[in-house]
């Protein structure tokens, strides 16, 4: 994944991420147009396919609306790095397969408008604007196998949900 | 190994090993979806080819957010929703029955002591009151849980708050988990659950602690759990649909933390925009006009919430320059207010009364905010935007200071106003 980094602060909420009078819908480019709407109302025309959100504390805090990560997905960010997730945004973006990175090191050091990019198989992210680069741990063992099956439905499907 | 409540519950419903950060397969008791968060479910757990729920009486349907429907597109959602819960004969409440979900399904005897819940909603933790490990996920999640009959969690470190002394008219529930967020903020538990106790517990009905649990995702936290006592097992036993085992904490268990609040000192709070953390004394806003009042919301849209506002509304009138929307969470509190005369105080004191509905808590209908408007809500969350235009103001109250609001025009202190 690369692409150019859209930073945010703490405890961006997900009625941010998608306001509720948007949740008629879950179609992804709907949605996505809509995306951070109430934080800068220009945000789902100023991206690039690709581009990266850099988040700060508790991003995705508030709603369980899985609209949020199919918002951001749809918009067309490639992923979300962030100092930490609110839990129920975290299991979305795992279950609707948006990459997500818990990075405190990376979200603090990359800057608005940074050349980024991120690779969750060997879990390097990079600021290629300044050469930073930062190590992810990995995911544990039973998360990792449902993102690599592609996210729950598929995980579901093959059984190993059982 | 000596256990915290969340971590005793979670280790009667696996064989995985339990222990803090360990990942436990776990068997669901009960899982349920609203009108929102339904479609999204029921398209994941056809995509999954499972064809039925795991048992329909353990799954169910809400219609509560948009409902009664707002616009088309809503009633479409609904629409998909009904057809489903028919095909499956599970759980479903239509408009007319439908309370909100986290209201509704306690009183109904779906949430119980012991019981492992999921809900595609945030406040599902709102089921922490009732001694549950009640916990809100994704819709993806939910048809995982509606297919299986289990779903996987992350066995959480827990904060122990502790409440001392008693609630009071004008110290209630509400300015309880305010005063929880204000010394923990609204990350204080992410990714932990919250585990409420202490000597107050004898003093706070099932409401209280409703409002208590419901806000625990405020702080981040992924259940609020309350140790069942006698309340709890006579609320529980007397509407229960199933039989249940209550679950306590081992004597002398690990906390991550320990939280005490001395409810005695308290004073009537509210949280200013754009964070429920941002909580400071009612008494400290001054003369801050408001244009709108909302009571009602899963958090405080029972009876004894209602009761509470009505008590303030009786004989008086609402400030001519606010409106007062108030909406009891389900039929059961909306046919008591009626029996109780309370919706007559609220239609003569000129407040509206709508039929129950998540409606303006989330921006939904039934009361969406102007730019530069200003809502005193008894609701949980003040976000950016939440109850209307990006540049309206929600203010989070309890049901006493939210009816003194609407009576004064502005924000009130109810201590003041009945010293």
């Amino acid at each position: 994944m690369r692409g150019k980094a859209w930073k945010f602060g703490d405890h961006v909420d997900t009625d941010v991420i998608i306001p509720a009078r948007y949740l008629v819908t879950a179609d992804p480019e709907t949605l996505g147009a809509h995306c951070m709407e109430d934080g800068d109302p220009d945000f789902a025309k100023k991206i690039s396919q690709g581009d990266i959100i850099i988040g700060g504390e508790n991003f995705g805090c508030g709603s369980s609306r899985e609209h949020a990560p199919i918002a951001i997905k749809g918009a067309g960010i490639s992923c979300v790095i962030a100092k930490s997730f609110a839990r129920i945004f975290f299991r979305n973006s795992i279950n609707v397969g948006l990459p997500i990175f818990v990075c405190p090191e990376a979200a603090e050091r990359i800057s608005q408008g940074d050349e980024v990019t991120a690779d969750m198989e060997v879990g390097v992210i990079s600021d290629e604007t300044t050469g930073e680069s930062w190590t992810v741990p990995a995911f544990p063992e039973y998360l990792r196998g449902i993102i690599a099956a592609g996210g729950l439905v598929p995980f579901v499907a093959s059984g190993a949900g059982r | 190994m000596k256990r915290t409540l969340a971590s005793q519950i979670i280790a009667s419903h696996t064989t995985d090993p339990v222990k803090e950060g360990a990942i436990c397969r776990v068997s669901v008791d009960f899982a349920f979806v609203n009108d929102i968060t339904a479609p999204p479910a029921i398209d994941a757990m056809a995509a999954m080819g499972r064809s039925r729920v795991f048992d329909r009486k353990r799954c169910a349907i809400i219609p509560d957010h948009f409902t009664p429907n707002k616009d088309i597109a809503s009633a479409e959602q609904a629409k998909k929703s009904r057809i489903f819960a028919s095909e499956q004969k599970m759980l479903y409440w239509e408009v007319g029955r439908a309370g909100i979900e986290h209201a509704m399904l306690p009183e109904k005897g779906h949430i119980l002591p012991g019981d492992i819940v999921l809900g595609a909603d945030s406040h599902t933790c709102t089921g922490g009151a009732m001694g549950a490990f009640s916990t809100g996920m994704g819709s993806t999640d939910l048809a995982g849980a509606w297919a299986t009959g289990e779903t996987w969690l992350m066995v959480p470190p827990t904060v122990r708050i502790d409440f001392r002394g008693s609630i009071s008219r004008h110290i209630t529930g509400k300015d309880l988990i305010l005063a929880v967020l204000r010394e923990i903020s609204v990350q204080g538990a992410r990714y932990m659950a919250l585990e409420f106790g202490g000597d107050a517990l004898a003093s706070m009905s099932m409401d209280h602690r409703f409002t208590v649990a419901n806000m625990a995702v405020e702080a981040g936290g992924k259940a609020g759990l309350f140790v069942p006592d006698e309340t709890t097992l006579a609320y529980a036993e007397a509407r229960a649909s199933r039989p249940f085992t209550a679950r306590y904490p081992d004597e002398g268990c690990e906390y991550a933390k320990r939280v005490e609040i001395d409810v005695d000192k308290l004073t009537p709070l509210v949280a200013a925009p754009h964070s429920p953390d941002n909580v400071r004394p009612a008494s400290t806003f001054g003369d801050t006009e408001i244009q709108q009042v909302f009571i009602g919301s899963c958090t405080n849209g029972r009876l004894e919430d209602m009761a509470a506002a009505a008590s303030v509304l009786e004989g008086k009138k609402v400030h001519p320059s606010v409106r007062c929307i108030v909406i009891p969470a389900s039929y059961e509190v909306y046919n008591a207010c009626l029996e109780k005369g309370y919706i007559r105080t609220f239609t003569e004191a000129g407040a509206a009364v709508c039929t129950p509905t998540c409606g303006p808590c989330l921006g939904g209908h039934m009361g969406i905010l102007a730019e530069g408007e200003r809502c005193v809500s008894t609701s949980n969350r003040n976000f950016v935007g939440r109850m209307g235009h990006p540049k309206s103001e929600v203010y989070l109250a309890s049901p006493v200071t939210a009816a003194w609001s609407a009576v004064k025009g502005h924000i009130a202190d109810p201590a003041q106003e009945e010293a």
